[in-house]
């Protein structure tokens, strides 16, 4: 097993992230805020924790969709198997970009840190969790601090091959204008280099002596500035660098709909915790991503709903059937439902979820079955 | 300077690694082989001078008795040599060395593998030709591995090891002037920027330290004496081989320096990286003066491209081709 395996505790963390903000932003139902405690204490097992930061086999593509089927599961709305195929997919470009514009290879654990320091935000008033969450911090910065700039870059360079030709075109990325209709993303060629970078342009040559004897100045093609100071590698600190604050938008953060507010809420970095009562009636984030969300409301009275990330029936078997055969997996039908029963029915699910106190013997936690099915995959 | 022709077609996208296109030219055949890297699997394709033949070949890495292997490659060169022209593979697993038309496999070298998961990664990268009979193969540990290949056939003999660089070696480089009048051999680099000046022979001699500044130095070239090595920060450097002394500093890209090539014949030196730029710059030679003056003659950008290749098709610089991380295709200019 090689240290190339490092590379998927970024991938991790950054999953653990999405289903954070989707859950927050997504203002569909606000007692799945509630179970993203659970969540979180989940990944934040120590146990868990320790194992994933063995070092260990690169994942299998198949590895990694399972994972986060299991965390799917288990934080938001049940999707169907479009949806879910969808959501994966969307969440892999998100990654990609966010590795593919990392101004330094050594940027990926500030990327990582503004994805932790999110997660940090949310859990600030659960002392339990918030210990556990730190302590990953710590685990981060022990590990990966000292790795040179060279290091980074091959851990950099195995993700690159990981997200290889996946060209998936993105709703908001296209609307962004961060994703081309070929489904490639913009490469800028301007804005601040990198810190420890130089504008291009200076040609300087010495003597043989050492005294610098001519400068000249090229034409350099592109519109660079002077590099930002550096982002902070603490435990709390500055990140300075963008990419991960919000995970659909490096140019501006995405918007929310208030209804009233104004488009240009204040509220950009710092992910809310504040459910919106007036949640049922807005797009969500989701609906946005996937280019139109339909909420069917249920003819009956029973109030029982199946979120569908697809505006037709139509588009959604067209979805199915273009998606490439190797990335179908089995099709889980689950329905989301509202009421009381439906939440206990949730809470029974995310009750295999239950926070562990300490290490324990017992083979029946759900973060046990998270390690034995690591373990699997090594 | 140069206008774009037809790509060339590759059978999969290219991996975001160093150096990652080698090209050779076989005069008396009309033809050109080029070597794309992807993940496991090498892509080759021959391509007849005139624009209208070309053959694909696909190399895979190798892992102990397994022919296939899912470990990753590191690095493809071709290594010319006066008797035979090899093509080389580095990977996680080990080196692998071909007949140049990838068609039979010379020689196999297994890396030692700890036996238990360690925090260092294990691969070869950085490969070079040297003098009449050498390969050299850089190792993760900083190693440099010495082959010593015979004319024909696959009697392949591991000949030193040299244990100068602390670091993973990135890349490393022969004299490419054809003459014999310098000292220096071979150039070796490493993750920490350090550049190890050597010359060949039954003991390879180390010449020269030239130290570096925590930046990894992932392209390395030697013509005349003089090292070109493009880093992490986008700067190329231009050194005297044998004493270390910086001739030039260029603040050449916005981004990580992906590979860099010397036109022998014409002084052409070639860099690409992530920021999308591939430049063409002019070293002229001041013996008198012990200078070397450096020009920027061109400029190209290859849009919502990191640039991982990017190789001169001839000595003199006329022609070169371009390799991009996510790419199918050889990007292709000739002098207009």
């Amino acid at each position: 097993c090689e240290r190339s395996c490092l590379p998927m505790h970024f991938i991790h963390i950054w999953q653990m992230s999405l289903f954070l903000r989707l859950t927050l932003e997504s203002k569909l139902n606000s007692s799945f805020i509630f179970f993203m405690n659970d969540i979180i204490t989940t990944m934040f097992n120590k146990k868990f924790l320790d194992e994933l930061f063995k070092p260990q086999e690169l994942y299998s593509k198949k590895a990694l969709r399972t994972v986060f089927d299991r965390l799917a599961h288990a934080s938001i709305m049940r999707l169907n198997q479009a949806s879910m195929d969808k959501l994966y997919d969307l969440m892999t470009m998100a990654f990609k970009y966010q590795v593919l514009l990392c101004p330094r290879p050594k940027d990926i654990l500030l990327v990582s840190f503004n994805h932790m320091d999110a997660i940090r935000d949310f859990v600030r008033d659960t002392p339990s969790i918030l210990s556990q969450v730190d302590e990953t911090y710590r685990q981060l910065i022990e590990m990966y601090t000292p790795l040179s700039g060279g290091e980074f870059q091959l851990i950099r360079q195995t993700l690159l091959i990981f997200f290889q030709d996946m060209h998936i075109r993105v709703s908001i990325f296209l609307k962004d204008k961060v994703q081309n209709s070929n489904g490639r993303f913009v490469l800028p060629t301007s804005g601040p280099v990198p810190f420890g970078t130089q504008i291009p342009g200076l040609i300087r040559m010495f003597s043989c002596s050492g005294d610098e004897v001519k400068r000249v100045q090229f034409r350099s093609a592109g519109n660079y500035s002077s590099a930002l100071r550096e982002g902070s590698f603490e435990m709390y600190g500055e990140r300075v660098i963008k990419l991960g604050t919000n995970m659909y938008s490096v140019s501006r953060p995405v918007e929310t709909h208030m209804s009233g507010a104004s488009k240009n809420s204040a509220q950009h970095t710092k992910v809310s915790t504040a459910p919106n009562p007036l949640a049922k009636e807005e797009l969500n984030l989701l609906a946005r991503l996937m280019g139109g969300l339909e909420v069917r409301k249920p003819a009956n009275p029973d109030s029982r709903f199946r979120v569908n990330l697809f505006a037709t029936d139509e588009e959604e078997e067209e979805a199915l059937i273009s998606r490439p055969d190797e990335l179908s997996y089995e099709v889980i039908n689950i329905q989301a439902t509202k009421d009381q029963q439906a939440n206990a029915e949730l809470a029974r699910i995310m009750g295999e979820f239950t926070e562990q106190e300490e290490p324990s013997a017992s083979p029946s936690s759900k973060g046990d079955d998270l390690l034995a099915m690591m373990d699997g995959l090594c | 300077m140069y206008h774009k022709e037809k790509s060339i077609q590759i059978k999969s996208s290219a991996s975001a690694l160093y150096n990652n296109l080698s090209v050779l030219r076989i005069a008396p055949r009309c033809l050109t082989y080029f070597t794309v890297v992807h993940a496991n699997v090498v892509n080759m394709v021959s391509a007849s001078w005139d624009g209208l033949n070309f053959s694909h070949r696909q190399l895979q890495s190798k892992e102990g008795n397994i022919a296939a292997s899912s470990s990753l490659i590191m690095q493809a060169s071709w290594c010319v040599l006066p008797s035979r022209e090899l093509l080389v593979l580095t990977s996680q697993k080990g080196i692998q060395m071909y007949e140049s038309d990838g068609s039979i496999m010379v020689y196999w070298h297994a890396l030692d593998n700890p036996e238990t998961p360690t925090a260092q990664a294990v691969f070869a990268r950085g490969i070079a030709a040297v003098r009449e009979n050498y390969i050299c193969v850089g190792i993760s540990s900083g190693s440099v591995l010495v082959f010593d290949i015979p004319s024909k056939g696959s009697n392949v003999m591991l000949s030193e090891v040299l244990e100068e660089h602390r670091d993973a070696v990135t890349d490393m480089a022969s004299e490419c002037s054809g003459s014999l009048e310098y000292m220096a051999d071979l150039v070796t680099a490493d993750d920490s920027g350090l550049l190890c000046v050597w010359k060949s022979g039954e003991d390879f001699q180390l010449l020269h330290k030239i130290p570096g500044f925590d930046v990894s130095c992932s392209s390395v070239k030697l013509w005349k004496g003089t090292v070109a090595a493009g880093y992490g920060t986008g700067q190329i450097r231009i050194y005297e081989a044998v004493t270390g002394i910086v001739h030039a500093e260029v603040n050449a890209h916005a981004r990580w320096i992906y590979s860099l090539d010397i036109a022998p014949f014409s002084g052409l030196l070639l860099s690409g990286a992530e920021d999308s730029l591939v430049r063409v710059w002019h070293l002229t030679m001041n013996p008198d003066a012990n200078s070397v003056e450096v020009e920027h003659l061109y400029s190209e950008c290859i849009t919502d491209t990191q640039i991982c290749g990017a190789k001169f098709c001839d000595g003199d610089g006329y022609a070169f081709a371009v390799t991009g991380y996510d790419l199918s295709e050889i990007i292709r200019y000739t002098q207009a």
